[in-house]
C-alpha cells in the first residue's frame, strides 16, 4: 500500500493509505474515544463516539471506518466534535439505567469512562421513554440485561466473525431494535456455544458472566496472566482473582487467541478450588499392597466415595489410596512392560488428550510406537 | 429435538427452497414467497428454512422483523389498509384509523380478537387524488368519512 | 415478435411500430384506426375505476361495430390524478376527466361517432371558470416540459413496440456505437445530476465506477420510492418501464457491468407487473441478454422487490437489502462505485436518472444542458399533492418558481384558502413559506432556501395545517423508519419526537425550542446516513419559518390551525356565519345551536373538537381560538 501524508490535529503524519483514521491516530499516540469499535472486530460506525472533523467533508465522520487518503486534514477534538460525541453519549445514557453504584461493570465500563470524560450526567432527557426488558436467560453462564445494551453490536460481530456461530443478531428496527438470540428466543435455546466472546467484547454489563455476579469489581480483583490448561492451543488468559479465588476469566492477547477463548477456558475454572480436585496420584490398594484382583470384580454399594473423598468400590482391596509420584509411575512402567512381555505391543492402546501440548502428545506417540511397538494410538480432540 | 413442523404442510416450502437453490441474496424473496404460501412466517417454518439453507436463524429473524411486509403472526380474514400518506393525512386519515381501532379493539398493526380483521396503516398507495383512501381487501375506497368507512368494513 | 440482431433490425422494426402507433403519431398517414382512445391505467385512476370504464368502452365499441375504426389503449399515468379517471382521444386531443361507466355510451355516441365534445366531462379550469376541451388548453399540461414523462399516457407500457415507435432504444444503439468513455463524457457534459435527491453528477459517478479494476460490476436502479405523498417513480415504471431499462443498459455499457438489479417497492404491484413484462420483452427482442444488437456487449437485468423499509432508499441500505440482509446502511466511504453490491463496484441511480439517460444520448448533451439552469440542467418531476387543486404528476424545467408550479400548474389552493407552506423533499426535506414562493426550483436554490430537492414529492398545505403537527407527522414517519443502527438517529429521533409531542400536547417549555435546535444540529452532523442526517429537516425548517406557531404552542398553549387537541377552542365567527345549519347537522355532540339564517354558537362544554363542523362549513366560519376565552375551559380527552 502506498504511503499518504495526512494531518491530524496539526501533526503531519505519514500513513499507509486506506488504514482507518482511528488506526493511524491511535498508532501515532492521538487519542480518539470509541465505543462500538473493537480492534479485533470489523468496524461498524454505529455509536458515533469516534466522530472526527475532516476538512471538506459535509458532516462529521467516524474515525473507525474512514480511510486515510492523501492530504486529509483531521481534527479530533474540535468543539463541534466534542459536542457531537457528548450528544451521542447523552442519548445512549438517556436509555440506560443509572445504577452504576450496583452495576457489575462499574470500574470496567467503557460507557461509564466516556460519560465521565464528557461530563454526561444522565439528566439531559429526563422523562424520555426508556426500555424495560426482563433480565436474564436460563443459561448457566451468561446474564443478559438488554436494558444495559447500547446496541454497539460488538457481540453480534464477535459471534459472527470470531466464533462463526451467528447466534446473536439484531431484531426489529429503530428505537425498537434490540439484540436477539437464535429465533429471538433465549441464549439457551439458540445455537450459542457459550464461548463468551460476546461477554469479552461487551462494553457494559449487558452481557456478564453469571459465575462472577457479586464477586467483586475490577479494582478489587487481581489480574493474573496465564495459559489455559485445557488444550494445546495455548490461549493466554487473565485470571481475575480475589482472596486467592478465581472469580472471572477473560481472554488475554496471546499469539494463539488474540484476546478470545472458548467455553472451557472462560467458564471451566471451578475445578481449581474444587474440594474433589486430585492433587496427588491415586493407586488401588491391592496394587500397592498385593492381594486378589478377583476380589475387585464385583462392585456395589456405597456412595462412590470413602471418608477421604476418594473413590470407593465397596471392596476395600480395590479402593484408591494416595501415594507419591515415583511409586505411581514405577507401577505404571512395570505394568506396561508386563503387558508387552506377556501379550505383545498390540495388546496396548493409547488415547491422548487435547489438553496436552503438542510436545507431550509427540512424546506419547514415541512411547507408544517405539517402546510399546504398536500403532494403537489416537487422540481425543474430536470434540 | 422436538419436531415442531408437524402442524404445517412443508411441501410448498420445499418447492420454494428448491426454486431458489443456492443463489445468493435470496433471503427476502424466500420469505416473501413463504409468507404468500402460509399467510405469515411461522417460527417452525423459519426453523426449517434455516435448517435447509444454512442461513442463520438470527439473520432470518433480523430480516423478518426489519421489513414491515413480514408478519410473524397470522393475519385476520379481511385486511383493512388505511393510507396515512401526506395527502391522506391532511385529509383526515388519522380520524379513520382511530374510528376503526375503537370499533374493533385493534390497534393499528394488529388484528381484531376474533381474527376477522387486520388493520394496517400504510404510507401512500398512490391514490392521493382520492384522499383519504382506505383499502379493504383489494377494494379501494376514497373520500369517505370515518362512519362511511366503518360501514364498508362491516359489510365485507 | 422478433429477435433484433443489429441496429438495422431495430430501425426496420421502428418503421413498422410507428405505423402501428397510428393516430398517436402527429400527422400519421393512413392509420389503421381513425381514433385511439387512451385511458389512464395508473394506480391512481385504477382506484377510481378506470379499468371498468375501459372495459365498458371496449364493449360498447365492439357492440357498435366500431372496433375497426377505434381502439382503446390502457396507458400509464396521465398526470392529472385529482380528476381521475381521465382519458384522451387521438388525434383530436379531446380530454375527459372524472369519467364514469355511465358516461361511456354517450362518449361513443357523441364524441367518437358524432365528433362532438361533451362539455360536462371536460376539465374545469377554476381560474378561467370554464371547461377546457383539449388537453393542450389545460394550464396543468401546457406549462410542463415532459422528457421523462413524454410517453406517460401516450403509449401502452406493456408493448415494447410502442416504446420503440417513440424513439425507444435508439439512444442505446447510439451508445453502443460509442466507446464507454465517450458515453460517460456525454453524460458528464450534459450536467445530469442524480434525480434521487442528492444531486451528485451522474457522469462522475459512472466514471469513478468505470475506473475501478474489480469485476464484476453492477448497475442498480433505486425504485424504492418510499416518501409518503410521492409517486413519480411508480408512475414512470408503470407508464414507461422501457425507458428505465434502456437507461440501465446504457449505464451498464458505460461502466462495464454484466448484471443489473431494479429494486422496487413491493407496495407497487402494478409497477412490478409492468417491469416484469418489460424485462421479459426486452430479453425476447434481444435488448437484454447476450450480444445486445450484435454489439458484443451482454447485460441482463433482475427485479428485486423491497419488503417495506423506507431506509432502503439509501443506497447502502438498498445494497444490503439486495444482498438479502437487513436494510442497514454502512458508512461511506468506500462509496458503492468502488465497493457496493457484494463488495463490487456498483452504480446506483434513481428511476428518473436512468429514464433521462437515453434521451441525453440521443439528443446530445447540449440539448439537455440548454434546459433548466446552468447548475441544475434538465427537468424535474414532481408529485404534486396536498391542499392543491390539481393533484398529480408533473415535469417542469429546472428553474421554474414554486409559485408557477403551485398556482399555474397546480391551480392553487382549493376552497379559497390561504397557501401556508410547501414541503419539498418529503419527510427528509423541508417546508418553505409563502415568502419563498418565488424561489427557483433547482437543487441548489431549494437547499439554500431551507428545503431540499429530494426525489420529487411536493406537498402543499393551507392555513388549516398546524406546522408543528405537520413537522411531527414527518418526524413520526422518519423515526419509525430509522434502521436503528446509529445512536443519533435511533435515540435522537425518538427524543426529538418526544419534544414535539410535548409541544403539540401543550406541555412544551421555552427550553424545548432550544432543545429542538440542539438535537437537530447534532443529528445532522452525527448520523450515519442521509436518513438520520435529514430527519430533523422538516422540524428545523418549520421552526425557522413558522417560529411564531411553535411559540404560540409553547407560551400561549394555542394551536392557530385548530389541529392540536386541547390547544384551541372552536368558535363560530358571527360575521361569516350565514346560519345554514350544516355545522349543526355535522356535530355529533349536539354542541351547536342557532336558528336558521342566524349566526350559530358552539357550546364549549359539549364540544370535543372533532372538527366535523369545520369540515362541514363552506364559509370557513368556524375558527380556532385560544382556550379559556369562551365560557369554560374544558379538558379534552
Amino acid at each position: 500500500m502506498p504511503q499518504v501524508n495526512i494531518t491530524i490535529d496539526g501533526k503531519k503524519i505519514k500513513a499507509e493509505a486506506f488504514k482507518t483514521v482511528y488506526e493511524v491516530a491511535t498508532a501515532n499516540g492521538i487519542y480518539i474515544p470509541a465505543l462500538c469499535h473493537h480492534p479485533a472486530l470489523p468496524p461498524e460506525g454505529a455509536c458515533r463516539v469516534c466522530l472526527v472533523e475532516i476538512e471538506r467533508q459535509r458532516a462529521l465522520q467516524p474515525a473507525c471506518t474512514f480511510p486515510v487518503t492523501e492530504g486529509l486534514v483531521i481534527h479530533t477534538n474540535s468543539p463541534k466534535v466534542r459536542e457531537a460525541r457528548k450528544f451521542a453519549l447523552e442519548l445512549i445514557i438517556s436509555d440506560h439505567p443509572l445504577d452504576c453504584m450496583t452495576c457489575e461493570a462499574t470500574g470496567d465500563c467503557r460507557l461509564q469512562d466516556l460519560a465521565y470524560e464528557y461530563g454526561v450526567k444522565g439528566n439531559e432527557y429526563t422523562g424520555g421513554v426508556q426500555h424495560t426488558y426482563p433480565i436474564d436467560d436460563p443459561n448457566p453462564f451468561i446474564q443478559v440485561d438488554r436494558n444495559k445494551c447500547i446496541l454497539c453490536r460488538r457481540c453480534v460481530r464477535a459471534c459472527n466473525y470470531i466464533n462463526g456461530v451467528e447466534a446473536i443478531g439484531i431484531v426489529y428496527r429503530g428505537f425498537k431494535a434490540r439484540i436477539a438470540f437464535g429465533m429471538d428466543s433465549t441464549m439457551q435455546d439458540s445455537p450459542c456455544e457459550f464461548c463468551g466472546s460476546c461477554v469479552e467484547v461487551c462494553p457494559t454489563a449487558a452481557l456478564w458472566p453469571k459465575m462472577s455476579l457479586g464477586k467483586g469489581r475490577a479494582w478489587q480483583l487481581k489480574k493474573i496472566e496465564t495459559i489455559c490448561s485445557y488444550c494445546g492451543v495455548g490461549c493466554r488468559l487473565n485470571l481475575h482473582v480475589r482472596d486467592n479465588e478465581i472469580v472471572k476469566v477473560t481472554g488475554a492477547d496471546g499469539p494463539a487467541n488474540h484476546g478470545f477463548t472458548c467455553v472451557k477456558g472462560r467458564f471451566g475454572y471451578d475445578y481449581v478450588n474444587h474440594p474433589e480436585r486430585l492433587t496427588r496420584p491415586l493407586v488401588r490398594r491391592y496394587l500397592l499392597e498385593g492381594g486378589s484382583k478377583a476380589a475387585t470384580d464385583h462392585r456395589g454399594g456405597g456412595d462412590g466415595k470413602n471418608g477421604d473423598g476418594l473413590l470407593a468400590t465397596g471392596n476395600a482391596a480395590a479402593d484408591f489410596v494416595e501415594t507419591d509420584w515415583d511409586t505411581a509411575l514405577n507401577l505404571v512402567a512395570h505394568k506396561f512392560a508386563e503387558i508387552k512381555r506377556n501379550y505383545g505391543g498390540d495388546a496396548f492402546a493409547a488415547l491422548c488428550s487435547a489438553r496436552c501440548t503438542n510436545e507431550e502428545n509427540f512424546l506419547m506417540a514415541k512411547l507408544t510406537r517405539q517402546l510399546m511397538a504398536t500403532h494403537n494410538i489416537d487422540h481425543c480432540a474430536r470434540l | 429435538m422436538l419436531d415442531m413442523t408437524t402442524n404445517f404442510d412443508l411441501a410448498p416450502l420445499h418447492a420454494i427452497l428448491e426454486e431458489y437453490g443456492s443463489q445468493k441474496g435470496t433471503v427476502i424473496p424466500i420469505l416473501q414467497r413463504v409468507q404468500d404460501a402460509y399467510g405469515y412466517l411461522p417460527k417452525e417454518i423459519l426453523a426449517e428454512i434455516s435448517k435447509r439453507t444454512n442461513i442463520p436463524l438470527t439473520q432470518l429473524m433480523g430480516v423478518a422483523t426489519f421489513y414491515t411486509q413480514f408478519r410473524l403472526s397470522p393475519r385476520g380474514k379481511h385486511l383493512i389498509r388505511v393510507c396515512d400518506g401526506t395527502a391522506c393525512h391532511v385529509s383526515g386519515a388519522p380520524h379513520i384509523v382511530r374510528a376503526i381501532e375503537k370499533e374493533y379493539d385493534m390497534p393499528a398493526g394488529s388484528s381484531s380478537p376474533d381474527l376477522k380483521y387486520t388493520l394496517e396503516v400504510v404510507y401512500c398507495v398512490g391514490a392521493c387524488g382520492l384522499a383519504p383512501v382506505v383499502i379493504v381487501d383489494d377494494k379501494v375506497y376514497g373520500r369517505l368519512s370515518p362512519d362511511a368507512v366503518l360501514e364498508k368494513v362491516r359489510d365485507v | 415478435m422478433s429477435l433484433l440482431k443489429s441496429t438495422d433490425d431495430l430501425l426496420s422494426l421502428r418503421e413498422r411500430a410507428i405505423y402501428a402507433l397510428g393516430v398517436r403519431v402527429p400527422g400519421a398517414s393512413q392509420p389503421q384506426f381513425r381514433n385511439d382512445v387512451v385511458v389512464c391505467g395508473s394506480t391512481g385512476c385504477r382506484s377510481a375505476n378506470s379499468q371498468q370504464v375501459l372495459k365498458a368502452l371496449q364493449a360498447q365499441i365492439i357492440q357498435r361495430e366500431l372496433d375497426k375504426a377505434v381502439r382503446v389503449i390502457s396507458t400509464g399515468c396521465r398526470g392529472l390524478c385529482a380528476v381521475g379517471p381521465v382519458m384522451q382521444i387521438f388525434p383530436s386531443g379531446v380530454f375527459y376527466n372524472r369519467v364514469q361507466i355511465t358516461d361511456v355510451p354517450e362518449i361513443v355516441e357523441q364524441t367518437l361517432v358524432g365528433g362532438k365534445i361533451i362539455e360536462r366531462l371536460c376539465f374545469r379550469d377554476v381560474a378561467q371558470n370554464k371547461r377546457l376541451a383539449h388537453y393542450l388548453d389545460i394550464p396543468f399540461y401546457n406549462r410542463q416540459l415532459p422528457i421523462v414523462l413524454r410517453n406517460c399516457g401516450l403509449i401502452d407500457p406493456q408493448n415494447i413496440e410502442e416504446y420503440i415507435a417513440t424513439d425507444g432504444y435508439l439512444g442505446l444503439t447510439k451508445a453502443l456505437e460509442l466507446s464507454p468513455e465517450e458515453v460517460i463524457e456525454i453524460i458528464k457534459n450534459s450536467g445530469l445530476r442524480g434525480r434521487g435527491g442528492a444531486g451528485f453528477s451522474t457522469g462522475i459517478k459512472w466514471e469513478l465506477c468505470r475506473r475501478v479494476a474489480k469485476q464484476p460490476k453492477y448497475v442498480i436502479c433505486n425504485a424504492d420510492e418510499g416518501d409518503p405523498g410521492a409517486f413519480m417513480d411508480r408512475s414512470i415504471l408503470e407508464a414507461d418501464p422501457h425507458s428505465v431499462i434502456e437507461g440501465m443498459v446504457i449505464a451498464a455499457y458505460a461502466i462495464g457491468a454484466p448484471l443489473g438489479y431494479i429494486y422496487v417497492r413491493a407496495e407497487y404491484p402494478l409497477a412490478v407487473i409492468h417491469l416484469r413484462r418489460a424485462i421479459a420483452q426486452a430479453r425476447a427482442y434481444g435488448l437484454l441478454g447476450e450480444n445486445i444488437l450484435g454489439s458484443g456487449f451482454s447485460f441482463d437485468l433482475h427485479l428485486k422487490e423491497g419488503a417495506g423499509a423506507f431506509v432502503c432508499g439509501e443506497e447502502m441500505a438498498l445494497i444490503a437489502s439486495v444482498e438479502g440482509r437487513r436494510g442497514e446502511p454502512r458508512p461511506k466511504p468506500p462509496f458503492p462505485a468502488v465497493s457496493g453490491l457484494w463488495n463490487r463496484p456498483t452504480v446506483v441511480n434513481n428511476v428518473k436518472t436512468y429514464a433521462l439517460t437515453p434521451r441525453i444520448i440521443l439528443r446530445g448533451p447540449e440539448w439537455f444542458s440548454s434546459i433548466g439552469t446552468s447548475k441544475s440542467p434538465g427537468t424535474a418531476v414532481f408529485a404534486l399533492t396536498g391542499k392543491i387543486r390539481n393533484t398529480g404528476l408533473i415535469e417542469v424545467p429546472m428553474g421554474i418558481t414554486l409559485r408557477e408550479i403551485i398556482y399555474d400548474i397546480g391551480g392553487g389552493i382549493p376552497k379559497k384558502r390561504q397557501f401556508k407552506a410547501v414541503q419539498t423533499g418529503g419527510p427528509l426535506g423541508g417546508c418553505l413559506p409563502a415568502s419563498a414562493l418565488d424561489t427557483p426550483v433547482d437543487f441548489d436554490s431549494l437547499t439554500e432556501a431551507g428545503a431540499t430537492m429530494g426525489s420529487g414529492g411536493m406537498i402543499v398545505v393551507d392555513e388549516r395545517t398546524c406546522m408543528v403537527e405537520f413537522a411531527k407527522y414527518f418526524l413520526t414517519f422518519a423515526t419509525a423508519e430509522s434502521c436503528g443502527k446509529c445512536v443519533p438517529c435511533r435515540i435522537g429521533g425518538q427524543r426529538l419526537l418526544e419534544v414535539l409531542t410535548r409541544i403539540t400536547s401543550g406541555a412544551g417549555t421555552p427550553r424545548d425550542l432550544d432543545e429542538i435546535e440542539r438535537i437537530s444540529r447534532n443529528m445532522r452532523e452525527a448520523s450515519l446516513c442521509a436518513l438520520g442526517q435529514l430527519t430533523p429537516g422538516p422540524v428545523m425548517s418549520a421552526l425557522r419559518f413558522f417560529r411564531e406557531e411553535y411559540e404560540a404552542h409553547v407560551y400561549d398553549k394555542f394551536c392557530l390551525a385548530g389541529v392540536c387537541k386541547g390547544l384551541y377552542e372552536l368558535h363560530v365567527d358571527a360575521d361569516r356565519c350565514a346560519g345554514c345549519g350544516l355545522c349543526k347537522k355535522a356535530c355529533s355532540q349536539d354542541a351547536i345551536s342557532g336558528n336558521r339564517k342566524e349566526p350559530h354558537v358552539i357550546d364549549q362544554l359539549k364540544c370535543i373538537q372533532c372538527g366535523a363542523c369545520v369540515e362541514a362549513c363552506n364559509l370557513d366560519a368556524i375558527v380556532a381560538q385560544p382556550r379559556g376565552k369562551g365560557v369554560h375551559a374544558i379538558a379534552v380527552a
